[in-house]
């Protein structure tokens, strides 16, 4: 096994069970204050609906509690930690600023239904948002309601749905590149779109050949990643936009990758008709073990009729508020207005660049990439020559000679300290690692990530059965998938 | 820019090393006529104090230090301190989706205890690891009842949350599936006749709310034995978890649909919240969203992974049972420490207090207007009816920094005058007095009104 890591050290971590495993009867981290009204009588007030008994719900005290989760807390990477280049998800830094200002009396406990009257500061968090995503997409309006990016590209295809509708021309299918994310067909499927596949050219971009021949008046939009999913841009944007637009097709974009475009060049430029961003890849909203997220969904103007209820607006007095009467609209996707504390921490992100900090870190995420593509080049096979912007795909095919696959080198990057890149995506790459190391890494800690792959590389020629083993410093090694499918226990029971 | 790690001298190093010339090279693939040659007109660039000001005038235009009496789907429970300083942590709150199980072990652990956490609460046998929120979460059972029935229509009570209808109508939409809604009766509850003559044989489930968007308790064993008799699933959303420490959960539905707002996180303007599923083990292989099982590692420790995720959309695509991906996971986090605080004992006790001060404050009430639906049991809200205006009410309740109820009008233009209120652990009996007293007050200012008016009538 190779010595030499230089970016991490073992130390001892504290061993924890299940909360239930700490249970006894008679513990207890809470305290209610005494009644100030008279005690009620559950079983009278309740009768057969009354709950007697709350089966294994833990007895634990405070201490306790603090401990079992921060012990939990300590088996986790995170960005916080060290670099997190999981492609396409774009784990950057979360300001702690953003955590702050979302915790504020009046904006954490802000109820929905509040009179408008004493809404208007949240309001006003909605439309400076609002305006601020408008003028960076370049498109002309926007609803905030949707929950995720997923949940955002079923926004925006019920919206193209709505649309075509309107013109009297329902179509059938929504045309999807096969580098595209897993989202994309299933939002289709949701929506009742037939999905038709769309090849990738040899350079990883749309073969505008098939797309021409593909188009027809069926096709209701394409569904585009750009940059795609191997990082790369669509450098014949206006083509695609144009052969969509030729036979009355809407131009879709998947904006899981904006943060590669942002102060640099805008979607509403080059012929997007309406796209989803995630305020937690490009944002900076934090991730938080997968959620909450965001999926706002900017539109051009002849969408704006469909938009999901209700729409902010600015009445003549000049107050905020939220306009129900949209014959129009595709209704409502979610209750209420969207996950407004990822507003607050997505205006407070924009607020602390600016426009010149928004390029700056846009730059800086592009010159990231292409610094881990040159130090790995040569390396790791790279099956795209194309330009690089936020994220570079390698394929593991020099390393599967000698048997070791991309799950393994990822599993051996935990031993050098990173966690590891995206693996097996995009589908067009066979065994491909997606690398995005975004704005947040410094050069020192990715002269440590190049120097760890390197490492590892040399390490599958000399001894890849430390790769095929790993991780070998971590808590538990690698766990039996198979056998968690096949009997699943989803849940704790006594006595086990 | 403080959020950036580099030099100008570190870019000028690895510009080179890159061998490019400027950063413009590297936006060389962006055709030339549509690169953006100016700054974005967005805010400029401000100072982390300037921020904070900013949002903390906001906070102030936004209702900060009223009383509230809103329910309706969002309420405000007390949040133990723990919460935020648990996941404030880094290690859970600037991680992501534990996809590499080695090093996501406190993510997935939490999880798997979250969704015991929600079996034991619910009385179900899996639990997802989190949807959007509630309204969501009842659209996704109703597809998930869809796809286990091989039926497609679907029979959805009135007393549901009516923004939960509204979002279930956009999903249903396109899928095919005709709803049809069963109203209420004099009590609040249900029509029991009404679901039996709504069901057919393509009624793949009966969505019904419990306690539902009045506050009313419902005899969900009566509508299961409906809905199974026709061979229908019954999905029930849950939309005030605290009620689960005290009213007997909905054994009898196939699957239950839940917002767990209720449990530590902030009410927050309407989100983020955390939708949860749960159901029979029997159906978990067309569930959506992502499950955590537990397993063992190759030298036979315990661990956790994500697991079945050939139901997913990553795997499956266009097949997958759902596209959700990304879910709420940090809000779930604050739902598991929530129920682990107050576990077996506490939330009992929270919910017995919660019932204690809307039994109060609805008898209070009862003395100067009508309170409807008081035939069947409740939980933390009611309605009451009152001859003035609820918005010229609430107007004045306002002047005393008071948000009174939610005129239900807008959703149930058959309610007419009818507030629906909502008092929990957190409402004071001060508050619900002061609340009674204006609401008095403009009762007997309309009786007065009205008197005047008859004897004018008198002597004309």
């Amino acid at each position: 096994m190779k010595d030499g890591i230089r970016k991490a050290t073992r130390h001892v971590n504290q061993n924890e069970g299940l909360i239930f495993e700490k249970s006894s009867a008679g513990k207890a981290a809470w305290k209610l204050p005494p009644l100030d009204v008279p005690e009620a009588d559950a079983s009278a007030l309740l009768g057969a609906a009354e709950r007697k008994d709350l089966g294994n719900m833990p007895e634990v005290s405070e201490i306790e509690i603090i401990r079992h989760f921060t012990r939990l807390s300590t088996w986790n990477y995170a960005i916080d930690l060290g670099m997190y280049p999981l492609g396409s998800c774009t784990m950057k830094y979360n300001p702690r600023v953003n955590e702050a200002v979302a915790r504020v009396e009046g904006i954490a406990n802000g109820h929905p239904y509040q009179p408008e009257k004493i809404s208007q500061g949240a309001l006003r968090i909605l439309k400076t948002l609002s305006e601020a995503l408008i003028e960076i997409t370049g498109m002309d309006a926007i609803t905030l309601q949707p929950a995720a990016g997923a949940h955002g590209e079923m926004t925006g295809l019920l919206m193209v749905r709505a649309y075509h509708h309107s013109q009297g021309r329902p179509r059938k299918k929504v045309l999807i590149p096969d580098s595209a994310h897993g989202t994309n067909p299933a939002t289709a499927a949701m929506v009742d779109y037939a999905v038709e596949n769309l090849k990738s050219n040899a350079q990883g971009m749309v073969d505008i050949g098939a797309l021409a021949a593909q188009m027809n008046e069926d096709v209701a939009a394409l569904m585009l990643t750009n940059p795609n999913t191997l990082g790369v841009f669509e450098q014949e944007i206006h083509k695609i936009a144009d052969i969509l637009h030729a036979k009355g097709g809407l131009l879709y974009m998947d904006g899981a990758n904006m943060n590669a475009l942002v102060g640099k060049v805008r979607p509403g430029d080059f012929g997007v008709d309406l796209m989803h961003l995630n305020l937690h890849k490009t944002f900076s909203t934090p991730h938080g073990g997968g959620g909450p997220g965001s999926g706002p969904v900017a539109i051009k103007k002849k969408l704006e009729p469909f938009l999901p209820k209700p729409v902010l607006v600015t009445k003549s007095d000049g107050t905020l508020g939220f306009e129900y009467d949209r014959p129009q609209s595709v209704g409502r996707v979610r209750a209420f207005y969207g996950n407004f504390g990822m507003f607050v921490r997505a205006l407070a992100y924009i607020q602390a660049n600016g426009p010149d900090g928004l390029r700056q870190t846009t730059e800086d995420a592009v010159l990231n990439a292409n610094y881990i593509r040159k130090g790995l080049e040569g390396t790791y096979d790279l099956p795209y020559s194309t330009p690089t912007m936020h994220e570079v795909v390698f394929s593991d095919k020099l390393q599967a000679k000698k048997g070791v696959r991309t799950m393994d080198i990822a599993k051996r990057l935990i031993d050098y300290g990173f966690h590891p890149y995206t693996t097996a995506f995009p589908l067009i790459v066979p065994g491909a690692l997606m690398i995005e190391p975004t704005e947040s890494e410094s050069k020192e800690e990715m002269d440590l990530f190049v120097e760890a792959m390197k490492s590892i590389a040399e390490e599958v020629v000399e001894d890849p059965q430390t790769v095929l083993d790993a991780p070998h410093s971590t808590r538990v090694s690698r766990l039996d998938e198979t056998a968690a499918a096949r009997k699943p226990i989803l849940r704790w029971k006594p006595g086990t | 820019m403080r959020y950036l790690p580099k030099s100008p001298a570190d870019r000028e190093a690895m510009l080179k090393a890159i061998g490019a010339r400027s950063i413009d090279d590297l936006f060389a693939p962006i055709p030339a006529e549509y690169r953006l040659n100016r700054d974005l007109a967005i805010p400029r660039q401000m100072a982390e104090s300037e921020i904070v000001d900013y949002f903390r005038e906001r906070s102030l235009e936004n209702g900060e230090g009223y009383k509230n009496f809103l329910g309706a789907g969002a309420y405000l429970h007390y949040r133990p301190v723990i919460i935020d300083s648990l996941i404030s942590r880094g290690e859970f709150l600037t991680a992501y989706t534990p996809y590499q199980a080695e090093i996501s072990q406190g993510t997935l652990q939490s999880i798997f205890e979250f969704q015991t956490m929600i079996c034991e609460l619910t009385g179900m046998e899996v639990a997802n690891a989190s949807m959007y929120d509630g309204s969501t979460a009842a659209a996704e059972a109703v597809m998930m009842a869809v796809r286990l029935t091989g039926r497609r229509s679907v029979v959805v009570s009135r007393s549901l949350h009516p923004e939960y209808r509204e979002v279930l109508a956009t999903y249903a939409t396109h899928q095919g599936m005709p709803l049809s809604v069963a109203s209420f009766g004099d009590d609040g509850r249900l029509n029991v006749k009404e679901i039996e003559k709504s069901i057919t044989q393509d009624t793949a489930c009966v969505l019904i709310q419990s306690p539902n968007f009045f506050g009313t308790i419902e005899n969900v064993a009566a509508i299961a034995e409906i809905a199974h008799k026709a061979g229908a699933m019954l999905v029930v959303s849950i939309a005030e978890a605290v009620s689960l420490g005290i009213v007997e959960p909905p054994r009898q539905a196939d699957i239950i649909a839940m917002e767990a707002q209720s449990f530590g996180v902030p009410m927050g303007f309407g989100g983020p919240y955390c939708g949860v599923i749960a159901t029979r083990e029997k159906f978990v292989r067309q569930m959506p969203g992502r499950l955590v099982g537990q397993t063992v590692d190759t030298k036979g420790r315990r661990g956790f992974v994500l697991t079945l995720a050939t139901r997913e959309q990553h795997i499956r695509r266009e097949k997958a049972t759902s596209n959700i991906c990304t879910n709420q996971a940090l809000v779930a986090l604050m739902v598991n420490i929530f129920m682990t605080v107050y576990g077996k004992v506490g939330l009992k006790e929270l919910a017995k207090q919660n019932l204690a001060k809307t039994a109060y404050a609805a008898a209070q009430f009862a003395k100067h207007g009508t309170v409807l639906f008081s035939g069947a049991p409740r939980f933390n809200e009611f309605v009451v009816e009152t001859s003035e205006d609820p918005y010229a009410i609430n107007s004045r309740l306002l002047g005393h920094k008071i948000i009174g109820g939610l005129p239900l009008r807008k959703f149930y233009p058959e309610l007419g005058n009818a507030v629906l209120w909502c008092c929990t652990e957190l409402t004071t009996r001060s508050a619900i007095d002061a609340a009674v007293g204006l609401v008095a007050e403009s009762e007997r200012s309309v009786g007065s009104a009205k008197e005047e008016a008859d004897i004018e009538e008198v002597t004309r």
